[in-house]
């Protein structure tokens, strides 16, 4: 049995659609998207139309939160002014473009999702289990740390997105948490491709799965929405140009700027 | 009227009065009042750190913290720095005087081989020698370069933080010169954090001791989550603290262990003010 994870989506249809493609050729019992639809991409109404018009189940993301309640930020929880800056501008272009009846579906989204599969308790939340915008960075969420969050929240398999980089830890108690990582924009790797996580069962194999898609055609899009020249060039090159002060020291290392 | 409390949330983060309250320089913004001669706290040894990693390996925390006094006074620290990376993100406060070539090499091996970060933290006071200097004391600013070359020349980077005794910093412009600076140490990827000022210690002297009036009278449990002391605890020779801005308080000094001081703190103090009003935490 094979589940898929999409996270953060950042408005990226076109990288969504080539990440459904790909889950229907390798055929999997279920796909769940993980929260944060808009932000970063351009046409916010067009990812939650897809995922409607699948049928594909999933949760609220910070964004979600934020658009459903009519907030004046994204809530992303960042600390640095330069970073809230390049979000607030993310945040407005995808507010006034995403239509009402959109804003209230994603209020009618759960915040978080748990099911019983291959004899194990899962439980899909987009940051962490204990708030929607906590950052689960892979050098910064040690094995006693996740261990206790799994105990705390009585899952056997934690998923979430929310920082952009994938991951997965199998700690000692047979317990997993994946980051599934997200199909909005590359991963901070130099490459322009994004990446979804296949969980196989029972034995909890994670694969995370690249998906190239035509980011030239984003890139394009989001010039013409007059989207920040900074969000077109992550794009192009794969590497983060903004929303970088919350990286910790390896992850920041790892990366260009 | 009896102070709010803060509920203990979740023991997230974990400092470490490493170097205790001995400090090669005597900042005059130092709220433990640091220096040479100051031994109120001592220096950990590696069993001490062990014997709390242990216990905090059981109760799932998430992140390291070392502070002083100057950290790179205890001869242990790469040591000690190795231990906590085995169990996860560990985290460097330092005057950045005693960062010499041979100790940069040291941070950049153990930064190479742990699956956690470890992070580096420069405290500067001002944009130039003159101001630095004036805080930190004569020839400060001068040994910081030096350290600060070497660990770009290692290929850290490392977060300057700055207090805001260091003029106009909060403001956009004070950021962006101090990024500008930064950058001119050869750092590819600047990273700044600006810290609030807590009156006590040598602080008070320096400006002015807080008021009666200045301290928390109501605060929900809710707000009181946000606080850092609803997250995090200090371990220093004297036993454990509720969190490192009040290590010189005896009753901020809530048991020997970590279990033991697993429970609500009230906020009675000053500086409690100062971090609720300025939401402050001194984590990076």
């Amino acid at each position: 049995m094979r589940l898929a994870f999409i996270g953060g989506i950042y408005s990226n249809y076109h990288a969504l659609v080539a990440t459904l493609d790909d889950i229907a050729r390798r055929g999997v019992e279920a796909t769940y998207f993980l929260g944060d639809l808009g932000a970063f991409g351009p046409h916010p109404n067009r990812v939650p139309e897809l995922l409607i018009e699948r049928g594909i189940r999933g949760i609220q993301g910070n964004y979600e939160e934020s658009l459903s309640t009519r907030a004046n930020d994204c809530h992303c929880g960042y600390t640095d002014p330069r970073d809230n800056h390049y979000a607030q501008i993310s945040y407005d272009y995808t507010f006034a473009n995403t239509s009402d009846a959109l804003k209230d579906w994603m209020g009618t989204l759960p915040r978080e999702i748990r099911f019983e599969a291959g004899d194990k308790r899962f439980l899909l939340v987009h940051g962490s289990p204990r708030r929607i915008n906590e950052f689960l960075w892979r050098s910064t969420s040690p094995d006693p740390f996740l261990e206790k969050l799994c105990r705390d929240h009585d899952a056997d398999v934690i998923v979430c997105t929310h920082t952009g980089l994938q991951w997965h830890r199998a700690l000692a108690s047979g317990r997993h948490v994946i980051n599934a990582g997200v199909i909005g924009r590359p991963a901070n790797d130099g490459q322009t491709n994004v990446w979804y996580a296949l969980v196989s069962l029972p034995s909890c194999e994670v694969e995370f799965v690249p998906v190239h898609y035509d980011h030239q055609k984003l890139a394009a899009e989001m010039r013409a929405e007059k989207l920040p020249e900074e969000f077109v060039e992550t794009v192009l090159t794969g590497w983060w140009t903004t929303c970088l002060e919350v990286l910790p020291a390896k992850e920041r290392a790892a990366g260009k700027w | 009227m009896p102070s709010p409390s803060a509920p203990l949330i979740a023991l997230d983060t974990l400092w470490f009065q490493v170097a205790g309250t001995i400090c090669n320089i005597e900042c005059t913004h130092c709220f433990i009042s640091c220096s040479p001669a100051n031994h109120s706290h001592e220096m950990l040894s590696l069993a001490d750190v062990e014997m709390r990693l242990a216990e905090a390996r059981e109760l799932g925390v998430r992140e390291y913290y070392f502070t002083g006094g100057e950290p790179f006074m205890n001869r242990d620290i790469i040591p000690i720095l190795r231990a906590t990376l085995r169990q996860g993100p560990a985290t460097v406060l330092t005057n950045g005087m005693l960062l010499r070539k041979d100790v940069c090499r040291s941070l950049r091996e153990l930064f190479d081989e742990s699956d956690y970060s470890l992070d580096l933290r420069v405290s500067l006071d001002g944009f130039d020698a003159e101001s630095h200097d004036a805080i930190r004391g004569k020839g400060v600013w001068d040994r910081v370069m030096v350290g600060l070359t070497n660990l770009a020349e290692a290929g850290l980077d490392p977060v300057i933080t700055v207090t805001t005794a260091a003029e106009g910093v909060a403001s956009g412009e004070g950021r962006k010169r101090f990024l500008e600076i930064i950058r001119g140490f050869g750092f590819a990827k600047p990273r700044l954090k600006v810290l609030s000022l807590f009156r006590i210690g040598a602080e008070e002297t320096r400006t002015h001791a807080y008021e009666s009036w200045e301290r928390l009278t109501s605060l929900t449990n809710e707000e009181a989550s946000v606080l850092q002391c609803s997250s995090c605890r200090m371990v220093t020779s004297k036993g454990v603290f509720v969190c490192p801005i009040l290590i010189e308080e005896p009753r901020a000094r809530m048991g020997d262990t970590l279990r033991e001081t697993m429970r609500p703190f009230a906020l009675e103090y000053g500086a409690c003010h100062t971090c609720w009003v300025d939401g402050v935490t001194c984590t990076t």
